[in-house]
């Protein structure tokens, strides 16, 4: 049986980690390479890590840092943001990365997956999109949430799929930063048109927040989140340990 | 002195990195008289079939490494590699692939129930069908990191673990010095790590 993942994610500016994060025994809180090694040892699935540096300079910091976590770390590593062309797949695939998250890349591009997926195979092709309800509609944001495309979501999901995309991070604005479990309605909707990989994001704020995500939608790959793992509210070794006792397949 | 052979197709990166952690002298190499010199050989792989074989064969790589095994020297495919060692593929066509362990490669589409994702991608348990070498750190039950759309079959003796998906699948086959694991050891953390070592152990 394969077992749900848990992925941390981690928010790289000019090679160094925003939101500082606190755990005993890590020197430095903001090193993308010591805390892509403590997630590597303490149980995480995968990683992921989103670019969210603004100059091309500081995008050149964060490609030397990228490396140097990709070489310290031995499970699968997606990385995110900035990425609008094949180039731009090629900079972060050839620093080791195993797997691309397009968002705005796709919006602007949608072509983009198609050429990647032909290029570097469907499964190293991530689409993550960012959902928020508007007059009853799902929508898709692009801009990290600020602007609202005015595209249907389920729709735009499935067509990224048809085009290749080899798995969908479904981030819910609308439960994002609230901490009170996942967007259920939302992932249930986009579970039901596409049948690549699904990812969960945006809502955990407890361990069974995660429980009631893979009960409630046994399909559902895995589940993401950043700020309750960086902060330590939800150590990922107790939230497996909690999942396996609730017969929810993991790896411990 | 472990030589990754390259032929062209996919990223190295990982399986380079995962080496040198475990304190091996690994080189990214086509170069004949690289691979002769070498005490041990990995065929790595992602992407299609075809492409890769054809590479292969074009390079003159293919009559190389068939050569090398043959001698004796260790060799381990890994994914797309391990389904190189096999008689036969049925990816997007018909095509033959090193003969150098008994097997068929096919594709999930048809084969597994409807309602299982395909890739098979993500973290699955190993169960062990036969003793090996591989296994020599790790335990029945570890779990490896998989990213596949097609399966060997028909392994017969060769077939040393499998994982659950849907139905039995091919996880990891050895024959004498050839190893192959459909999974990535590089990216499988410890146990993965601990898979490369015993390779790199065997003698």
């Amino acid at each position: 049986m394969i077992t749900k993942r848990i992925i941390p994610c981690l928010d790289v500016k000019n090679g160094r980690v925003v939101k500082g994060v606190n755990f005993e025994n890590l020197n430095d809180v903001s090193s993308p390479v010591e805390l892509g090694k403590y997630y590597s040892d303490c149980g995480a699935d995968e990683l992921v890590f989103y670019d969210i540096t603004a100059s091309s300079d500081g995008r050149k910091l964060f490609t030397d840092i990228l490396k140097e976590v990709a070489s310290n770390i031995f499970i699968p590593l997606t990385v995110g943001g900035g990425i609008n062309t094949i180039e731009d797949f090629d900079r972060v695939l050839k620093c080791g990365a195993d797997k691309v998250s397009v968002n705005s890349g796709a919006i602007k591009n949608p072509d983009l997956i198609t050429q990647a997926a032909k290029k570097y195979g469907d499964q190293c092709v991530v689409l993550s999109v960012d959902v928020k309800r508007v007059d009853g509609e799902f929508r898709v944001f692009a801009k990290g949430g600020r602007e609202d495309t005015g595209m249907e979501a389920i729709g735009w999901i499935k067509a990224c799929v048809e085009k290749g995309a080899g798995e969908v991070v479904v981030n819910s604005i609308d439960t994002d930063g609230v901490k009170k479990g996942f967007d259920i309605e939302l992932l249930k909707a986009v579970q039901k048109v596409v049948k690549v990989p699904v990812i969960a994001s945006g809502g955990a704020g407890s361990i069974d927040d995660f429980i009631t995500l893979f009960k409630e939608i046994p399909e559902i790959d895995a589940g993401l989140a950043a700020s309750i793992f960086h902060f330590g509210e939800v150590s990922i070794a107790e939230l497996k340990k909690q999942m396996a006792k609730n017969n929810i397949t993991v790896r411990i | 002195m472990i030589a990754i052979i390259d032929y062209g197709v996919g990223n190295l990166f990982s399986l380079v990195s995962s080496l040198k952690a475990i304190g091996e002298n690994a080189v990214v190499t086509s170069d004949e008289e690289v691979i002769k010199s070498a005490d041990k050989l990995i065929l790595p792989g992602v992407g299609a079939f075809g492409d890769a074989i054809e590479k292969l064969n074009s390079s003159g790589l293919r009559e190389l490494i068939i050569k090398q095994a043959k001698e004796g020297k260790a060799l381990m495919g890994i994914c797309l590699g391990m389904q190189m060692l096999f008689e036969k593929s049925y990816e997007y066509g018909e095509y033959e692939g090193l003969g150098l362990i008994k097997g068929q490669v096919v594709d999930m589409q048809g084969n597994l129930p409807e309602n299982l994702k395909i890739p098979h991608i993500g973290w699955n348990a190993l169960s062990f069908k036969k003793k090996s070498p591989l296994f020599e750190y790790i335990n029945d039950g570890d779990c490896v990191y998989f990213v596949h759309s097609f399966y060997a079959e028909n392994c017969d003796d060769a077939l040393v673990a499998t994982c659950e998906y849907g139905k039995e699948l091919t996880a990891a086959v050895q024959k004498d010095n050839i190893y192959g694991c459909q999974f990535h050891p590089e990216k499988s953390g410890k146990v993965g790590l601990n898979i490369l070592k015993a390779f790199c152990e065997r003698s």
